[in-house]
């Protein structure tokens, strides 16, 4: 292996592999370096729901311009990425949630993002198994759905064809000064570092404002046409969520395979990868709430995973200015396996000096630097519209 | 039982009830299951367990009159052979992978347990069937169920036309609840102490879990366990020495038994080695452990949660399976979803 | 289990089929022709441990799918379909 490199990805989850085939197939000289096996970090606990999501208008456009690579990505995808364009019901329990639908519409449509309203029997005839009567739902038909581990391999299956190296299972130890030091003492060389560590990545560099936040998920054995749609609630509107809280949401998920996948959790503070069973129950509540039927379904598994938060929901993706070498490519919450093309376009552009097609302004990490609290975060991060998502 | 979501306290689903049952001792006595290995055609309709066929039969599924094949190792061949044939199946060969050597091995150490010795005649007695030696199924073959079964010895290969099929090779203890309640786990069974004391207070284990040791082995422990749960230690301990001496016949059974490396040659690369998933041999020997192949193939993911193809593939690829979490055996959502412990915190978040 | 004489009718996929009582669903199938299920890639597929661990022997029983038919025994009018 020669041991300098254009440039050295540290993680091979899903970020870390899409940032990986964009800079080999741009030319640049790649190593990956994988702690463990491709996509076995929270890209093999994520829903895989690939959806765009309005908490800002920052995080619109990310998910949005990601959404759209996914969409011309996929016929070329391995029929074990299972994509499937099955799109995002946001369910309406009730008038009230029915104005989050118009308002949710609304801004869509502002981004060129196609939705339609479903009154109550219509969303009765989408998803029959529904618990009734709810009062509609927003229809996003372009969101879809994929099986992440798979997708991080065959990105990185590209990557290695434009001529990237994956090395592993090696971890890396210290990053910084175009070298990254592993754990068997040896290094490499890079002329730039870029880490894609996940929820794992302030073990690398500890202060970047990134915290590990836990998320439970179940899935079913196979019960085809019981769900159609990914089934999201916005019930988040009068749950009054404290973000200091456990909290749970439904969020459903129907597989290529006919299984159900069932959401979500999230918690702060547990960073033990135990299932705890009152957060499963409390989560298998409100889907049994939501979806009577569901209760009568045989569960084979649960698993939990971490998401790497940040305090302002948004990732953390270009330059790091505590070393002038190393990029992120973190931070990414519950989004990660939706932005992790626009984020390795990003990457990519920063590297080669090519213009991006989106400002990158809002998501850049110098946004936290020098500020009084990169060594980590309050718990409250600024006022945000969804907590529901996976 | 599915869940141990605290100490003191099971999680099991009864019919479609869930119930919660606190407990002062707790006795694990999971028992085994039974190994299967892949070869090309084990997923045909006929091709079964040998103690799934045995259980089969007793579950009304009548095999009088009908051709059978034993095949796989261990004692629990002969005895299967001998309760089909009494129900009046044609056995028509009994196949032990291990070879003649090791069962006369075996056999010599049985001398200590003449009762043992005497039920393994009685049995192989009772059955006509040729046994072989040394001896596996390379291939099954029939047009929508099993037809026909080719045989392998060193020297031989032949083909034999049947209508069940009975391959175990051995046996797999059943540890997965152990390894959920977190009980220490070496060298693939739970460990205990002579009064079967597991390394987590107050649980137990007993039986095959803690070692494939036979029905009487499970009882002696069986014994231990309950008088030491019940606080009885002086009268279990006069069952330690009887525990001891069986020992012998565990490590012999183990010896004898062991399965011939060529078995891993067996799967072909279009064999199905995960049989919920349909994940094939060829798919598998790509990746490095349990965990890559597993989340690159499915391999492991449907219902059975890995118990078949898991200990196939330890065997196949010496990968270490690993990763129980709840529920330890697929329940219904509605089993999950209500937790009496569920924190006022979490009811207010949802 | 000894075999008893009182026969216990149910239908296997829309065919009586009669067994004698203390009969397992998995066995009621089987004397019925019938696979138990087709497996994910289509394959027929039949009991594989006859003791609740593979999963192989499910079935829908009474509407309700994959029930492990090895550990069930038979009632009288059950409705059982392969899947
Ligand atoms: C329950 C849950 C549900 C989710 N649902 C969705 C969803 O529906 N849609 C969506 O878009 N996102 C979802 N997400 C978020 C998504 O899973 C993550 O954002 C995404 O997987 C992050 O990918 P990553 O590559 O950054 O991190 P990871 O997949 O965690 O990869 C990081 C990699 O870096 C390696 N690594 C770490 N440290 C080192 C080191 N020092 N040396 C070498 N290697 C190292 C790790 O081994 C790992 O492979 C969900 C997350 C969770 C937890
Ligand atoms: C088919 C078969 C035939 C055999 N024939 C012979 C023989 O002829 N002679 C001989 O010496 N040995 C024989 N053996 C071995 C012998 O039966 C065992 O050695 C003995 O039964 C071991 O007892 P055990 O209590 O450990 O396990 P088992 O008898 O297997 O009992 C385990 C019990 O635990 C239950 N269980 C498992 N998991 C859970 C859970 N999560 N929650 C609740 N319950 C659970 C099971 O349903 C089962 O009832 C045979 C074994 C098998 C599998
Ligand atoms: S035959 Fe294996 S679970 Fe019923």
């Amino acid at each position: 292996m020669s041991d300098s490199w254009d440039v050295v990805v540290v993680g091979a989850g899903i970020v870390g592999a899409a940032c990986a085939r964009e800079c080999a197939s741009r030319g640049l000289r790649t190593v990956v370096v994988e702690g463990s096996v491709v996509g076995g970090g929270a890209t093999a606990a994520g829903m895989g729901h690939i959806v765009v999501m309005d908490d800002s208008p920052a995080q619109l456009a990310l998910t949005r311009y990601s959404q759209d690579l996914w969409a011309h990505l996929a016929e070329r995808l391995p029929a074990n990425v299972e994509f499937e364009t099955c799109g995002t019901l946001w369910v309406a329990l009730d008038e009230e949630e029915m104005e989050e639908v118009r308002r949710k519409r609304a801004v869509y449509a502002s981004a060129g993002v196609a939705s339609e309203i479903l009154d109550s029997d219509a969303l009765e005839e989408a998803e029959p198994h529904l618990r009734r009567p709810m009062a509609g739902a927003l229809l996003v038909r372009s969101d879809a759905v994929i099986y992440p581990p798979c997708a991080a391999a065959w990105l990185m299956e590209e990557a290695m064809r434009a001529g990237a190296v994956l090395s592993g299972p090696r971890r890396v130890v210290g990053v910084g000064a175009g070298r990254v030091r592993l754990d068997d003492r040896s290094e490499l060389r890079g002329g730039r570092i870029v880490v894609a560590c996940g929820a794992e990545s302030a073990e690398l560099l500890p202060e970047i404002p990134v915290r590990k936040r836990k998320g439970h998920l179940v899935i079913t054995d196979r019960y085809p046409g019981l769900v159609r749609h990914q089934l999201v609630e916005l019930g988040y509107l009068k749950s009054a969520h404290s973000l200091t809280a456990d909290s749970v949401a439904f969020n459903v998920q129907p597989r290529k395979t006919g299984q159900v996948l069932i959401g979500s959790s999230r918690q702060f503070g547990d960073e033990g990868a135990a299932v705890r069973t009152e957060i499963v129950s409390a989560m298998l509540e409100r889907a049994q709430f939501y979806l009577p039927e569901i209760g009568a379904c045989s569960a084979i598994r649960t698993w939990t995973g971490f998401r790497a938060a940040t305090p302002d929901k948004l990732p953390l993706i270009g330059r790091w200015p505590g070393d002038e070498t190393v990029l992120l490519a973190t931070g990414h919450e519950g989004l990660g396996i939706t932005t992790s093309l626009a984020t390795a376009r990003l990457i990519a552009d920063a590297l080669t000096g090519a213009t991006s097609e989106i400002s990158t302004q809002p998501y850049l990490p110098a946004r936290f630097f020098g500020e009084r609290r990169v060594a980590g975060f309050e718990v409250d991060p600024p006022q945000q519209r969804s907590e529901v998502h996976a | 039982m599915f869940d141990h979501p605290s100490a003191g306290v099971v999680a099991a689903e009864k019919g479609n009830e869930r119930l919660e049952l606190r407990y002062g001792k707790l006795i694990l006595a999971t028992g085994a299951r039974e190994l299967f290995l892949p070869f090309p055609g084990w997923t045909l309709p006929g091709i079964c367990g040998a103690g799934g066929l045995d259980a089969m039969a007793r579950g009304g599924l009548p095999v009088s009159g009908k051709r059978v094949v034993v095949a796989g190792t261990g004692p629990l061949l002969l005895a299967v052979a001998a309760h089909v044939a009494a129900r009046g199946a044609k056995v028509v060969a009994i196949c032990e992978q291990a070879p003649l050597r090791s069962l006369i091995q075996f056999a010599g150490r049985m001398l200590g347990q003449p009762a043992k010795l005497a039920q393994g005649i009685r049995y192989r007695w009772a059955v006509r069937a040729p046994m072989y030696f040394g001896c596996w199924p390379v291939e099954a073959r029939g047009d929508g169920a099993l037809e026909k079964v080719t045989l392998r010895t060193r020297l031989r290969r032949w083909t034999v036309t049947c209508d069940f099929l009975a391959c175990g090779f051995h046996l797999v203890p059943n540890t997965e609840l152990a390894q959920l309640i977190g009980c220490r786990i070496e060298d693939g069974l739970v460990a205990v102490d002579e009064m079967q004391r597991t390394s987590v207070e107050n649980v137990l284990c007993a039986g095959e879990p803690t070692g494939i040791g036979g029905v009487e082995m499970a009882v002696i422990e069986g014994q231990i366990a309950g008088l030491a749960a019940a606080g009885a230690l002086n009268e279990a301990g006069k069952f330690v020495p009887r525990r001891r001496k069986m020992l012998g016949f565990v490590r012999a059974l183990r010896e004898a038994f062991v399965l011939d490396p060529e078995l891993r040659r067996l799967a072909s690369d279009a064999t199905i080695v995960c049989r919920c998933e349909d994940v094939v041999y060829g798919d598998l020997r790509r990746y490095s452990g349990w965990r890559d192949a597993k989340l690159q193939t499915r391999c492991g993911m449907g219902p059975c949660q890995g118990r078949i193809c898991g200990a196939a593939a330890e065997f196949l690829f010496g990968w270490c399976v690993e990763g129980v979490r709840p529920p330890a055996f697929p329940v219904l959502v509605a089993s999950l979803a209500t937790a009496s412990t569920v924190s006022e915190e979490v009811q207010e978040g949802s | 289990m000894r075999e008893e004489m009182r026969p216990v009718l149910l239908t296997v996929n829309g065919r009586s089929v009669e067994v004698a009582e203390g009969t397992t669903v998995a066995a009621a199938v089987l004397i019925s022709g019938a696979p138990t299920r087709r497996s994910v890639s289509g394959e027929a597929r039949a009991p594989l441990c006859g003791m609740g661990i593979c999963f192989e022997c499910r079935v829908a029983i009474d509407g309700r799918p994959h029930q492990r038919s090895c550990q069930i025994v038979c009632a009288a009018g059950m409705d059982v379909r392969t899947l």
